[in-house]
């Protein structure tokens, strides 16, 4: 099952202030109530972006400057709390891309590469200083180099970014989705649940 | 050099390497619900796969429940997803616990409660408080959707090996300080990024002498504090709690219980950070902001942003407390509280239950305060009212509610409105989380719960219920 190659993505970017974003306030949980993942994407951080009579707040996501935006730019922890995939799948469905952050909760980060969003992590300073520069220009065009590790916009900033290699090498060789070589080991599979002691 | 039990069990599970250089890790026991299977089961179609081993995974139904009349969602939504989950049960000969079974509850207490949940094994399952398994000595954590869909269709999962924390606590915990207040406290002084990349063993006198139960509350938060699992090494109470369990062998279960102690990590295991704490110095403890690392003594006052060391501290601060819509700098005893919520997948448990009704008969819960308690399953209310508990609840003003998550999440219809503020035995405070966007939540054990539900107000257990110095608990 052969998938595309992440290498790099591009896009507008908007930075969402904060640390600790967690999976609850991307998608509240009212909005999981769903079993299929379509149409999620407008409900992505829909409590920050309405307030309780459905009046648009002036979170940046209301902000008409940053409409369209594809890559998201946030601070330390992002994604932490609740397992729930909804949470990329609503970023995802919502349009983004990418996420550059301080750090990232473990397992949206799995997650995230398994839907081919790379989440690369970045300096407090290089977030700063990129922040800075979207909210000069919101056209500027930001790319993640998955394969380079570095973000660039097209005003010339370049900051280097970390991931972790694993994630890094499925993105780039196409392997962000891991269930074909997990089938092909079947024999192998097979073998360890013999070998088990329980069920 | 000895080994830790995360190495033993990630070793004895692994399948091989992958390509990109993570393992591919057996999941000897997979865990369901309503919420985060449907579309995996939906992906598993797509590609046209089954599930291998039908037999390792189970279902239960638990967050969308109603707790008032669990028979009776109005909710059209909750009620498809409740078909969803029976149909792809029979499609695929998963063992369900449905509302009928007489085992329904929150995923996490039914495992346990089952004997499902064993020592030396992996637990995976849709959600993050899969962390509770840790408990018995198992390898247990929250996936995703998609890794839902990997463990149905190969019973592996791609995983990079974590590393180890052993977390220490020794000496005597002191009367009216529970499992709660540890993992609180813990979450307190690490973090709630401290254990980002780890697993959390949790050793030393504490937890040694915690039921398992207890062992479970804590547990339950590692996921709170960033780590990924956490566990406590499988011992007599382990095995004295799971023998006889509808799904534990019996047959020459001197070698089973052998086995699963093996598991436990070596007196010269290796690991990557030791933290120590002394049990005395851990006091009853209560959240006030909107992450659960934002913890208090019930002694202490709010933070002050005006006392901040770095602006992004003050920042976070103010942040929080702009939502609590309290001041920092008073103290949090005393804050008024409008709902009351003793249960969840932390501290829904009959010794939760059985702690907190020896102490309020003759209290009543405060005018104007709505106190609800949740059994985390059908088994443990049953048990519950056949000793009675139930009525001691309702003779002080809660009321008695069927299986569920209920207020721990807003997915059924126990919700918080407005800006109500709750004091809760949950797990999570975050913005939203207990089902208004404006809704505040404070962290706290049941009993701390009960005596804010009595008193109106957050209040120190310790003196609403006398408790002596000399009433020292586990
Ligand atoms: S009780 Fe709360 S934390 Fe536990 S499984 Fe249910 S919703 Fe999740």
């Amino acid at each position: 099952m052969p998938l595309d190659p992440v290498t790099q993505v591009s896009g507008r970017a908007i930075f969402i202030p904060g640390a600790d974003i967690d999976t609850d306030r991307i998608i509240p949980a009212r909005f999981m109530k769903c079993v299929t993942f379509d149409g999620l994407g407008e409900f992505a951080f829909y409590d920050v972006r309405f307030d309780e009579h459905g009046n648009k707040t002036n979170h940046p996501l209301n902000d008409p400057r940053f409409d369209g935006a594809s890559i998201l730019v946030a601070g330390l922890n992002f994604g932490c709390g609740s397992s729930r995939e909804h949470a990329p799948q609503s970023l995802r469905k919502y349009g983004f891309n990418g996420v550059i952050a301080q750090s990232f909760a473990e397992i949206f980060f799995g997650n995230s590469t398994g839907l081919a969003m790379p989440c690369v992590v970045a300096s407090a300073a290089d977030i700063d200083a990129l922040r800075a520069a979207i909210e000069a220009d919101p056209k500027v065009e930001v790319t993640i180099d998955v394969d380079q590790l570095k973000v660039r916009t097209s005003g010339g900033l370049e900051i280097p970014v970390t991931m972790p290699d694993s994630a890094r090498d499925a993105l780039v060789s196409g392997r962000w989705d891991p269930i074909q070589e997990l089938l092909d080991n079947e024999s192998a599979i097979e073998k360890k649940a013999a070998e088990l002691h329980y069920v | 050099m000895g080994k830790s039990l995360f190495q033993k069990v990630w070793e004895s599970h692994t399948v091989g390497t992958l390509a990109d250089g993570r393992t591919q890790l057996f999941i000897g026991t997979h865990l369901i619900h309503e919420v985060t299977s449907p579309q995996a089961f939906g992906m598993l179609r797509d590609l046209g796969l089954s599930v291998k081993y039908p037999q390792r995974t189970f279902a239960t139904v638990d967050h969308i429940v109603p707790t008032e009349n669990q028979d009776a969602p109005q909710d059209p939504l909750a009620a498809e997803m409740m078909v969803a989950l029976q149909k792809n049960a029979e499609d695929f000969g998963i063992t369900y616990f449905d509302l009928a079974s007489g085992k329904q509850g929150i995923v996490h207490v039914v495992g346990p409660e089952q004997g499902i949940t064993q020592p030396g094994t992996t637990i995976a399952c849709g959600d993050s408080h899969t962390a509770t398994h840790g408990a018995f000595g198992a390898i247990a954590f929250g996936i995703g959707t998609t890794q839902v869909r990997d463990v149905f269709a190969t019973q592996t999962l791609a995983l990079s090996a974590l590393k180890v924390r052993r977390i220490e606590v020794n000496g005597n915990l002191r009367p009216g300080v529970y499992a709660k207040d540890v993992i609180l406290d813990i979450i307190r002084r690490l973090g709630a990024k401290g254990g980002i990349g780890y697993a959390y063993e949790y050793a030393g006198d504490v937890f040694d002498r915690m039921s398992m139960e207890e062992r479970m509350t804590v547990c339950n938060m590692s996921v709170e504090g960033g780590a990924r699992c956490g566990y406590v090494n499988p011992d007599a109470k382990t095995i004295a709690y799971l023998s006889g369990r509808p799904y534990v062998d019996m047959s020459d279960f001197d070698a089973t219980a052998a086995r699963w102690l093996s598991f436990a990590s070596d007196p010269d295991a290796e690991y990557d950070d030791i933290v120590r704490i002394d049990a005395a110095e851990i006091e009853p403890t209560v959240t006030w902001g909107i992450s659960p690392d934002h913890g208090i003594a019930i002694s202490q006052d709010i933070p002050d942003p005006a006392k901040a060391q770095t602006e992004g501290e003050k920042a976070s601060i103010e942040e929080a407390l702009a939502y609590m819509k309290l001041p920092g700098g008073i103290p949090i005893k005393g804050v008024k509280i409008d709902v009351a919520f003793i249960g969840s997948c932390t501290n829904g448990r009959l010794s939760d239950f059985r702690e907190v009704a020896k102490y309020i008969r003759g209290h009543r819960v405060a005018d104007g305060v709505k106190a609800i308690v949740v059994p985390g399953s059908q088994i443990v209310a049953v048990q519950a009212e056949k000793e009675g508990l139930d009525q001691i609840f309702r003779d002080a003003g809660f009321e008695w509610r069927g299986a569920g998550c209920s207020m721990c999440l807003a997915m059924n219809p126990d919700k918080l409105v407005g800006d109500q503020l709750c004091a809760s035995s949950s797990n999570r405070n975050f913005k939203g989380r207990q089902g208004s966007p404006t809704g505040r939540t404070v962290l706290m054990s049941p009993l701390m719960v009960a005596a804010a539900a009595i008193n109106g107000c957050i209040s120190d257990a310790r003196e609403l219920f006398e408790l002596e110095p000399e009433a020292a608990v586990a």
